[in-house]
């Protein structure tokens, strides 16, 4: 440990520990507009100056490591006089647009600003003009409101290992862009948002979808279904100042109901369906004499894309279950609208996702319209759901909370989990577990497959025989597991998994890119801590136990892996160029 | 080509030279010579000398430091005492060859100072009467031998300092020498030299490496390119000797790509040592393995920048990294990394050869050894020039370089480059040390001197240099990227006579938010030249203002 004293007050600290870091520790408050805490910092904002000692210079607290006897000052009129011109320098080279952006009102800048009460910038507005890239359809880049923090850059490259985002040209117009200045659509990017979700301004937003959703509901013609994911349930109070963490489940399908929507599910629904075709899947491969295995889950989108994109020797291994959001889109514009007498062309099934990737999923292929339409047909994420909240002028901690609309609303504590990094696993096994024995397991939870190790390994005994698991969640996890199984794999020896799990986002969808701003490891922690909540007290703790999933197969899907649900649940995988240039 | 061994180099040096039997012409042929025409020179000489048959050689060299007067041709007849000419073209250069071969006197016209008149060269007898002010020791083969012949090297006591390194010193050893000599670092900021190899040396790692700074890049600096084109063994003896001492079993050379020559050259030079043994396993029989490769710098200033260098050097975008870490500590590859500058690799045969008590004893104080300036503007001699430090401003400007160009009068020496200052000549006898610099708000750099004389506009000149620095600016931290951006702006603003009393403040404003909250040397020096013209010129800036205007 090393001491050193911050503003006077001393601090003891792990080697190695920054002054940022230090100076929480005595609620000591830096500024900072690069520095993210999932990230290493970037040292590129330098509003965190502090002063060692009685030393003319100063230092970046981000990046400066605190050493024994150091004497810091994070704060006096010269530092504050310096942070206050840099912040100019900044927002003179930031557009005045707060009004119409998509991060107003949850903005770091702005807020420094307004901490710093900049009433004016004598500098000269010097914002370029660059145009919009939203040719993803997923995030939205707008590179005039950059201030070249790095950090969407540093969560593509390192955490994600996907490498679309990258600086170019230098000095003053240096600016973000994919490698080679082609658009993002073009690039490798896999939408999953994580550059959006650790934006500190506005330069990089989800794409807005809530018009069409508003426009639709308006459509007297237009019968609305809404279906909400699991980890939107557990972030969406975030935006309304709830404890971070609080399952709003009731309150959201309310909210949805308020807005117009004609029926209300759940994606947690097919999440239970989901694991009814995977785990026969898994059980059948497991089961079937030289079979590919490991099986590899592919309910994450961006994973999907970023599978084809850079591991398509893996298809054979990929699950071909389509996701929860797809399962339940193609269901309601079938088996719903069969029961209910209404015509698919007239159903608009918008799902509200913790992701933006979804927003992709739902046209990646001809498979997502089983149903003869698309089957989903707008994915908004969970920062679209809460503004749509707030449009629609509802308070949403008065509002009472409701149950959900039947046929495809009820779901299990399996389902629910889904929305956190190893939940698919889990629930999976559950059923397997049953599948395989014929019972359920004495205890459902399964510890190994929990918590924010970036790759979590485990085994459970199923009928006598150990069913190795792994399950990797940050796509930069995924090399290390894919590589184990690849080594086997050309060995010709037997593979070190049977199943594996895989989330782009780190924590899973409770981290989505889609997710209200701000997310650490300890915001994931307690989004997922809702979840596994949710999943103790429900009334069904394995998909095959929903007497609904019971149902849908008994009335209209017949056995799980059949015809029908090969039509309308799975999905096909192909080899795409990394680059579309 | 044999590999040498330690006992071969000391039989070298043990045996009396060979005295020249015939003459030798030599032409500057660095950068500055070819730039002033010396090739068209060089052929005549070889083609009249043929055509006449006159029995000489006429052989290549560096740069001899008197840019200004290049093409230079130096005629060496056994026996007799150099004799300079300057501007030579080749009708004069005929005319010479002409002279030797009808055994008349060479012309006395287009004469210039022989090296022997301009400077003290390390480790050549002194002479007697008025020492010239210059002093030689990085610079001591540039102008005299044939880079890349690698005999001519040896034959001036090349790798004699490895081979006493390789066989009676240890890393330690050295180490303290080095220490007693004090060398500085010669990239500008002068961190001592033997710390920085101690450090790398005790640092941890797979594996130790040693890198040659040679991005120069300093509006008006071409030291380290003069070395590397007229010396390149010099540098790479250095490199070895610093590759010992921390362990190192790699090398390589980052020079920027805008110097074809001196990276021909370096290559040359490697080519020749692993060929003599000197490069590559075993070097000159002992246990010390070494290996040295070449990558060239991509055009930005940035990329002398230590951690930026090492980014560029791993094939990745060059920008600036937090340190510490420092590369001593974690750099290339995130091994424990030593980045050498050109100059401060040349010193370091010499101090090994000569001692270090010689070296010590040349400069003064905490300033030991010499400095290679290259000395460019509003003076009569622009040029190379190598001085013990403790000289003064003027002896260089008005001794060495004769003072200015014009009638006009010497207005101010800007040193240190674009993070350096302007020094007005009121100041001009402040001794040229790193202390005396920085406080007159500049600072020692890696040798950039451009003079100015009264006809020169200090807020142009400011604006140039601010200017340089938003071009190269990475463009990775706010202060520098977008600050100086601004700050040019108001200052062109001045410039063009739209300025008021505000935008001074704003620029002093600015300055030390990018002095204080940069990232790095580039944007924390970038206001530098501006602040020390409105130290010291502030009239003509508010001459400028839009009040000011009559």
């Amino acid at each position: 440990m090393i001491l050193a004293t911050i503003n006077g007050l001393p601090v003891e600290v792990p080697a190695g520990s920054t002054v940022l870091q230090a100076a929480r520790q005595v609620a000591v408050h830096i500024p900072t507009l690069c520095k993210h805490p999932d990230l290493d910092a970037t040292a590129a904002c330098g509003i965190c100056i502090v002063r060692v000692g009685g030393s003319n210079k100063m230092l970046r607290a981000c990046c400066t490591p605190v050493e024994s006897g150091m004497d810091i000052t994070t704060e006096d009129p010269e530092i504050i006089h310096v942070r206050r011109t840099v912040l100019e320098m900044i927002m003179s080279k930031h557009p005045n647009e707060c009004l119409t952006c998509g991060r107003n009102q949850n903005c770091e800048l702005q807020t420094l600003a307004a901490d710093f009460g900049i009433r004016n910038v004598d500098l000269d507005n010097i914002v370029p003009d660059l145009p919009l890239d939203d040719t993803t359809k997923a995030i939205v880049l707008d590179p005039r409101k950059c201030i070249t923090c790095g950090r969407c850059i540093q969560v593509c490259q390192q955490i994600q290992d996907v490498w679309a985002l990258s600086f170019v040209e230098r000095g003053i117009d240096t600016r973000i862009a994919p490698a080679g200045d082609i658009t993002l659509a073009e690039s490798p990017c896999v939408r999953c948002g994580q550059c959006s979700a650790h934006c500190p301004t506005g330069a990089i937003v989800e794409y807005d979808n809530t018009q069409e959703v508003w426009d639709n509901l308006l459509d007297p013609d237009m019968f609305c279904v809404a279906q909400l994911a699991p980890a939107v349930r557990v972030a969406i109070g975030e935006a309304f100042g709830f404890p971070v963490g609080t399952n709003l489940t009731g309150k959201s399908y309310a909210a949805l109901r308020r807005m117009g929507f004609n029926a209300v599910f759940d994606t947690n629904f097919g999440a239970d369906l989901t694991i009814m075709e995977e785990a026969t899947e898994f059980v059948k491969r497991y089961t079937t004499e030289g079979s590919v295995l490991p099986l590899i889950t592919t309910c994450c989108p961006s994973w999907v894309d970023f599978m084809e994109k850079f591991h398509s020797d893996m298809i054979p291994n990929f699950s071909s279950c389509k996701s929860p959001q797809a399962m339940v889109g193609a269901l309601a514009k079938t088996y719903y609208a069969e029961k209910m007498g209404l015509d698919p062309a007239k159903v608009y099934v918008v799902s509200f996702m913790p992701c933006t990737a979804k927003k992709f999923e739902i046209i990646r292929s001809k498979e997502m319209a089983s149903s003869g339409q698309w089957d989903v047909d707008a994915s908004l994420t969970t920062r679209e759901l809460a503004r749509m909240i707030k449009q629609s002028g509802i308070n949403f901690h008065a509002v009472k909370e409701e149950q959900p609309d039947q046929m495809l609303g009820a779901y299990t504590g399996a389902g629910t989990i889904f929305g956190a990094t190893g939940g698919v696993m889990e629930a999976a096994l559950r059923t397997a577990y049953n599948f395989i024995t014929g019972s359920n397991p004495t205890r459902v939870e399964f510890q190994a497959t929990r918590g924010l190790e970036g790759i979590k390994e485990g085994s459970v005994n199923i009928a006598g025989n150990e069913v190795r698991f792994a399950v990797a969640h940050g796509l930069g996890n995924v090399e290390t597991l894919l590589t184990r199984v690849r080594e086997a794999r050309d060995a010709g020896t037997e593979p070190p998994y049977h199943f594996i799990e895989v989330m782009a986002c780190d924590g899973g969808c409770v981290g989505g890119g889609g997710q209200p701003y701000g997310v650490t490891d300890g915001l994931r922690a307690k989004r997922a801590a809702g979840l596994y909540q949710d999943d103790q007290s429900g009334l069904w703790r394995c998909s095959h136990d929903n007497p609904y999933i019971q149902a849908v197969y008994r009335d209209f899907l017949g056995e799980p892996g059949g015809e029908k649900s090969h039509h309308l649940l799975h999905t096909s995988y192909t080899a795409r160029p990394t680059y579309k240039r | 080509m044999a590999r040498l061994t330690i006992a071969d180099l000391q039989a070298r040096a043990a045996a009396p030279k060979p005295a020249p039997d015939k003459p030798v012409i030599r032409v500057g042929m660095s950068t500055c010579g070819l730039a002033a025409g010396a090739e068209p020179v060089f052929n005549a000489l070889t083609e009249e000398a043929a055509a006449r048959k006159v029995e000489l050689r006429v052989a290549r060299t560096g740069c001899a430091g008197m840019c200004s007067m290049e093409p230079l041709v130096e005629v060496q007849v056994p026996g007799q005492a150099a004799v300079m000419f300057g501007e030579v073209t080749p009708e004069f250069a005929r005319s010479i060859i002409a002279a030797m071969a009808a055994g008349k006197p060479l012309p006395a016209e287009s004469r210039a100072p022989s090296i022997a008149q301009l400077a003290r060269i390390a480790g050549e007898p002194v002479g007697t009467g008025d020492e010239p002010i210059q002093y030689r020791i990085v610079m001591r083969n540039c102008g005299v031998i044939d880079p890349e012949e690698i005999d001519e090297y040896m034959d001036r006591g090349g790798y004699q300092s490895l081979a006493k390194v390789l066989s009676t010193m240890s890393p330690e050893d050295v180490i303290e020498e080095m220490k007693t000599a004090g060398l500085r670092g010669r990239g500008g900021a002068g961190f001592p030299a033997w710390l920085k190899w101690k450090l790398t040396r005790e640092s941890v790692g797979d594996e130790h490496i040693i890198v040659c700074n040679g991005d120069e890049g300093d509006p008006g600096a071409y030291m380290d390119r003069s070395v590397l084109e007229g010396d390149p063994h010099a540098v790479l003896e250095g490199m070895l000797i610093g590759g010992y001492v921390i362990g190192a079993k790699q090398g390589y050379f980052y020079i920027r790509a805008e110097y074809p020559l001196a990276i021909q050259r370096i290559e040359k030079a490697l080519r020749q040592a692993r060929a003599n043994g000197l490069l590559g396993n075993n070097i000159l029989g002992t246990d010390f393995s070494f290996n040295v490769e070449v990558r060239l710098g991509a055009g930005a200033f940035v990329c002398g920048e230590e951690t930026a260098l090492i980014a560029s050097l791993e094939g990745k975008r060059g920008t600036p990294t937090p340190r510490p870490p420092y590369p001593s500590v974690k750099g290339l590859w995130g091994q424990p990394t030593m980045i050498n500058n050109v100059e401060s690799l040349a010193n370091i045969s010499q101090i090994m050869l000569h001692g270090a008590e010689w070296f010590s004893k040349i400069g003064v104080g905490r300033s030991s050894g010499t400095k290679v300036f290259a000395v460019t503007g509003q003076v009569k001699h622009a040029g190379l020039v190598e001085i013990p430090m403790g000289v003064t401003l003027r002896q260089v400007v008005e001794g060495i370089c004769g003072g200015s160009a014009s009638d006009t009068p010497i207005k101010a020496v800007q040193t240190g480059g674009p993070s350096g200052g302007l020094i007005p000549a009121s100041e001009l006898d402040t001794p040229i040390t790193y202390e005396d610099l920085i406080k007159l708000g500049s600072f020692m750099g890696s040798g950039g001197m451009i003079v100015m004389d009264e006809n020169d506009d200090i807020v142009e000149l400011s604006k140039f240099y601010l200017k340089f620095c938003v071009e190269e600016s990475c463009g990775k931290c706010a202060p520098c990227r977008i600050g100086g951006t601004q700050m040019l702006r108001v200052l062109t603003k001045i410039a063009d006579g739209n300025g008021t009393e505000a935008d001074i403040a704003t620029i002093r404003r600015l300055a030390r938010a990018m002095q204080k909250a940069s990232l790095c040397g580039l944007g924390q020096g970038a206001p530098n030249p501006v602040l020390s013209a409105l130290r010291y010129f502030e009239p003509e800036f508010r001459g400028r203002l839009a009040s000011g205007k009559n």
